[in-house]
């Protein structure tokens, strides 16, 4: 068996001055004091990547700078999926033996470090270099595309997931560490600035600086346990032009292998932790996953089911699009946010119950998929 | 490679695509083998420039200073007639479903295949042609 015995996570937003080492290790100390584990005794650390200080070896530049000589250690790099898949990773070193205590850790200086062109930029080029790059595409749009293609074939509209950028500002709006509080309405994202038709600029996640980390331990350290009960990943393609129809994406295949993999179904989930790059990313994984039925999961969103009081709370800390998002780190923040909600310790935002939680990550446009479930242990 | 087709990633105005000889696969990303059963030699064939839009985002952000001179610029998927799906422009009111046919446009300092609608009872489309530059219909949204 492996547990989540700690957990770290930074304020996103602006760090001035900080870079992403600082902010990788300012999540880290957070997660080892949460854990009350000790430098000496993590043995295996993962990290994933930074845009900002890219760098061959990324995971012992870390471990030297932070201080810890690991039996085991390398980065990881699936896009927006590598915080589950480095979960993923280091519940397979427990189980199997390999290590005790693996440090799971991403921070990143992404807004103040570098330009938003540069981000955007950067991050474009997860595109064709020789097919898709010379278009000029951002990650908006090929997120766009998708977007343009899932209303056509289920009769979604800009105003349903809009609902999306609301529901995770309200959530945003009651954890002080997310990048945005101010509340907004269907009609503000409406009338945001058109970015790559059909989102617009509060359809689609921030650039943020921050950090997030946790243990992943052969042994609970604590009183209350947060188990991984199981994980699946899938990975159909890279590119947007290769990606299959809607309907056979990798998050449907990695989530079909998890279910098998625990023997738990959709139904048993109480709290969900889904990946929401955009508003689309989030509206078609809670279909894909099976967590509303196609094209109904904005109706869903509208009546309060995602709400932290409603049947299925989603995302309470904000998610990407409102709590923000600093690279690998930004989706890692669902998973801490799962953690302290199934600790009891998410203080203002604490759900009735939150005893098994179904967090899933996209990387690329939907590319790389990671499906967990994680179960709360007495 | 002397017998080699144009391709407008080479700056030509044509779009290419690879068959396999073997299993019939057809792929748009040319590689020297086919992604679908390894066989090597994958037949390259001129592709008519027909298709179907598939999905389509009007880019109103752009990232670079070449790029941004020519917002807002719709990108499209384009399922081709000849069986591969392709990532190209295309006019800013292009719909999902509409049938179009490619030219080629000037992108940031490179040639970039552009498609249009074509018009019902139109028989003069036999292949690619040269569209001109600007006459996309601009500012649907931005």
């Amino acid at each position: 068996m492996s547990f989540v015995t700690g957990v770290g996570l930074t304020p996103f937003g602006k760090h001035e001055g900080s870079s992403s080492l600082d902010l990788m290790s300012k999540a880290a100390q957070l997660a080892l004091d949460d854990a009350g584990l000790k430098r000496t005794e993590i043995d295996g650390i993962l990290c994933g990547y930074s845009t900002v200080s890219p760098h061959i070896m990324l995971a012992t530049v870390f471990a030297e700078h932070f201080g810890i000589r690991p039996s085991y250690a390398h980065a990881v790099q699936v896009g927006g999926a590598t915080g589950f898949a480095m979960t993923m990773l280091a519940h397979h070193l427990v189980v199997s033996g390999v290590c005790r205590n693996v440090l799971v850790v991403a921070g990143e200086n992404r807004l103040t470090g570098q330009s938003r062109d540069a981000s955007i930029q950067a991050l474009a080029q997860v595109g064709h270099p020789d097919y898709e790059v010379p278009l000029g595409p951002t990650i908006p749009a090929y997120y766009g595309l998708v977007a343009s293609r899932y209303m056509h074939e289920y009769g979604v509209t800009e105003q349903d997931l809009a609902e999306f950028a609301v529901l995770m500002r309200a959530h945003a709006s009651t954890h002080p560490g997310a990048q945005f509080h101010d509340p907004i309405t269907v009609a503000d994202v409406m009338g945001s600035k058109p970015v790559a038709m059909p989102l617009k600029l509060l359809d689609c996640c921030p650039v943020s600086d921050g950090g997030a980390a946790f243990v992943i331990s052969r042994e609970r350290t604590g009183e209350a346990g947060v188990r991984i009960r199981g994980c699946a990943q899938a990975h159909t393609h890279q590119h947007v032009t290769a990606a299959p129809a809607l309907g056979e994406l990798g998050a449907e295949i990695s989530i079909a292998r998890a279910r098998e993999a625990t023997g738990l179904a959709i139904s048993d989930v109480r709290y969900a932790a889904i990946y929401d790059s955009f508003t689309i990313t989030l509206a078609m994984l809670l279909e894909d996953l099976g967590l509303a039925q196609r094209g109904e999961a904005s109706a869903r969103a509208r009546s309060g089911h995602f709400s932290r009081d409603g049947a299925l709370p989603l995302n309470t800390h904000g998610g990407l699009l409102s709590y923000g998002h600093c690279g690998v780190g930004g989706a890692m923040a669902h998973l801490v946010e799962a953690h302290l909600q199934m600790t009891g310790r998410a203080a203002a935002r604490q759900v009735r119950d939150a005893s098994i939680a179904l967090l899933h990550g996209d990387g690329g446009v939907l590319s790389s998929h990671v499906s967990m479930f994680l179960e709360r242990v007495r | 490679m002397s017998d080699r087709l144009a391709d407008w990633t080479k700056g030509e105005q044509a779009i290419t695509y690879q068959a396999c000889s073997s299993c019939g696969h057809v792929q748009y990303f040319h590689r020297d083998f086919c992604a679908a059963c390894g066989i090597k030699g994958p037949r390259v064939a001129r592709a008519s420039g027909k298709g179907k839009v598939y999905a389509t985002s009007l880019v109103c952000r752009a990232a670079t200073p070449g790029t941004r001179a020519h917002v807002p610029y719709n990108i499209l998927l384009v399922d081709c007639a000849e069986g591969f799906r392709m990532m190209a422009h295309g006019d800013n009111d292009l719909v999902i479903g509409d049938e179009v046919i490619v030219g080629f446009k000037p992108f940031a300092g490179k040639l970039v295949p552009f498609f249009v609608k074509i018009q019902e009872g139109d028989p003069s489309f036999g292949g690619g042609r040269e569209t001109e530059p600007g006459t996309g219909i601009l500012g649907l949204a931005c």
